[in-house]
C-alpha cells in the first residue's frame, strides 16, 4: 500500500518521501480514531522502509498542526466507565501511542514534522518523535497538561529531556505557557523556521536533501545519535495513570470541556 | 524606549492589518474579543504576532484576563 485517506489523516509514498497529513476536525486532535489511522500507517510504513529516505508529517488543518489529545473523548469516555475501567482504558490508549510513537522515532528514514499554528500537548509529543521539526514563523508550542492536573503522556517529557536543556523543559512544563517558533529555535526545539504558510515547503526541500544521501549511513547516524528513552517513557505512562485516578483531573477536564473561556487551555 | 501611547497604537495597528478591519476602527478601550470576534486560536496567532513585531515573549498567563487594547498594550510595556 502506497497511499491511504481515512477519517483523521492521509498519507501517501511518493519517490521515496511519505508524507503524511493529519485532518480531522477542529484541529486534529488525538483520539481513538486517529490513533488506529495512525497505527495502519506505522504498520504501511513499516513496509516502505527499504524505499523510503523521509517521511514528512503536516498538517491540513487552518487552527494548526494538532491541539493535542482529544480531552471530550477522554472525558466523556472516562464519566462512562468505573474506577478502574477509566484507567484500564487509559494505560490502554497510552501504551498503544506510545507504540506508535516510538516506531515513528524509530523509523530508519528521516522523519520532518512540519509545524504550523498550535503545537500543543499530544501535538507537541508527536512532533517530538520526529528527527527534525520545521516550523511557521506563528506556530506556538506548549505542555497545558499541568492545567488538567496531569503531565503529558504521550511521551513527552522524557523525548523533550533527551533533546533540550532541563531548565527551558520546566519552564514549558511547570508554567504551561505556550512559546513561539522564534523562542523554540533559539531552545533547539525548532530545527528551521519558515515564512508563514511555508513550513511545509521547506520540510519537502529538507526532504529532498535528505533522499541524496545513502540509507545506511543515513539509518545508523540516526540509531546513534537518538536513544529512545524506553525506561522513562514506561515510567511515565505509570505517572500519568497513578495522577489520572484523582478526582481532581475529572473536575478539570469537566471544566475544560464545558468551558467557553477564550483561552480554555490555560487553568 | 516606546511609550505606552506608541505601543498601544502599535497593537491596535496590528490588530487592525492581522484581522483585516479598517484602520482606526479600533479604539484602544475595545474589547477584541468582541470587536474582532475572536477564539482563543486566533488570540494565540495574535500573540504570536505581537510577540514577532515587540520582539519579546508574553505568557499566555500573562494575557489571561486582558480583553481590551490598552491592557495588552500594558502588558506588552511591560516587557519592553
Amino acid at each position: 500500500m502506497k497511499s491511504f485517506t481515512g477519517r483523521t489523516l492521509r498519507w501517501e509514498w511518493r519517490k521515496g518521501v511519505i508524507e503524511l497529513i493529519l485532518d480531522r476536525e477542529p484541529a486534529n486532535e488525538i483520539g481513538t480514531v486517529m490513533l488506529a489511522e495512525l497505527e495502519q500507517f506505522v504498520s504501511a510504513s513499516a513496509a516502505l522502509n527499504s524505499e523510503t529516505s523521509a517521511c514528512i508529517i503536516s498538517s491540513g488543518r487552518k487552527p494548526g498542526f494538532s491541539a493535542g489529545a482529544d480531552l471530550r473523548e477522554l472525558y466523556h469516555s472516562a464519566i462512562s466507565a468505573g474506577e478502574k475501567e477509566r484507567l484500564f482504558g487509559v494505560r490502554g490508549f497510552l501504551e498503544r501511542i506510545h507504540a506508535v510513537l516510538n516506531a515513528i522515532d524509530a523509523a530508519p528514514y528521516v522523519t520532518i514534522a512540519a509545524v504550523h499554528g498550535v503545537c500543543f500537548g499530544g501535538g507537541l509529543e508527536l512532533a517530538l518523535a520526529c528527527d527534525i521539526i520545521v516550523a511557521d514563523k506563528m506556530a506556538r508550542f506548549a505542555f497545558p497538561e499541568l492545567r488538567l492536573g496531569l503531565i503529558p503522556g504521550f511521551g513527552g517529557i522524557p523525548r523533550l529531556k533527551r533533546d533540550l536543556g532541563n531548565a527551558f523543559v520546566r519552564d514549558l512544563l511547570l508554567t504551561g505557557r505556550s512559546v513561539n517558533a522564534t523562542r523554540a529555535q533559539a531552545v533547539g526545539l525548532v530545527a528551521q523556521v519558515a515564512a508563514q504558510g511555508e513550513a511545509l515547503n521547506v520540510a519537502r526541500s529538507t526532504a529532498a536533501q535528505i533522499t541524496k544521501f545513502d540509507a545506511a549511513a543515513r539509518a545508523a547516524a540516526k540509531k546513534f545519535i537518538k536513544p529512545i528513552p524506553h525506561e522513562e517513557l514506561r515510567r511515565e505512562i505509570d505517572l500519568f495513570c497513578e495522577l489520572f485516578g484523582r478526582p481532581a483531573v475529572m473536575a478539570s477536564l469537566k471544566k475544560f470541556v464545558e468551558s467557553t473561556d477564550a483561552m480554555p487551555y490555560l487553568p | 524606549m516606546r511609550t505606552l501611547e506608541q505601543t498601544t497604537q502599535e497593537v491596535l495597528e496590528l490588530a487592525s492589518k492581522h484581522f483585516q478591519v479598517p484602520a482606526g476602527s479600533l479604539a484602544p478601550d475595545d474589547d477584541f474579543f468582541k470587536k474582532l470576534g475572536i477564539d482563543s486560536l486566533q488570540s494565540l496567532e495574535m500573540l504570536s504576532r505581537l510577540e514577532n513585531h515587540f520582539g519579546i515573549e508574553l505568557p499566555d498567563y500573562e494575557v489571561q484576563g486582558v480583553s481590551n487594547f490598552r491592557a495588552l498594550a500594558e502588558r506588552i510595556q511591560s516587557r519592553l
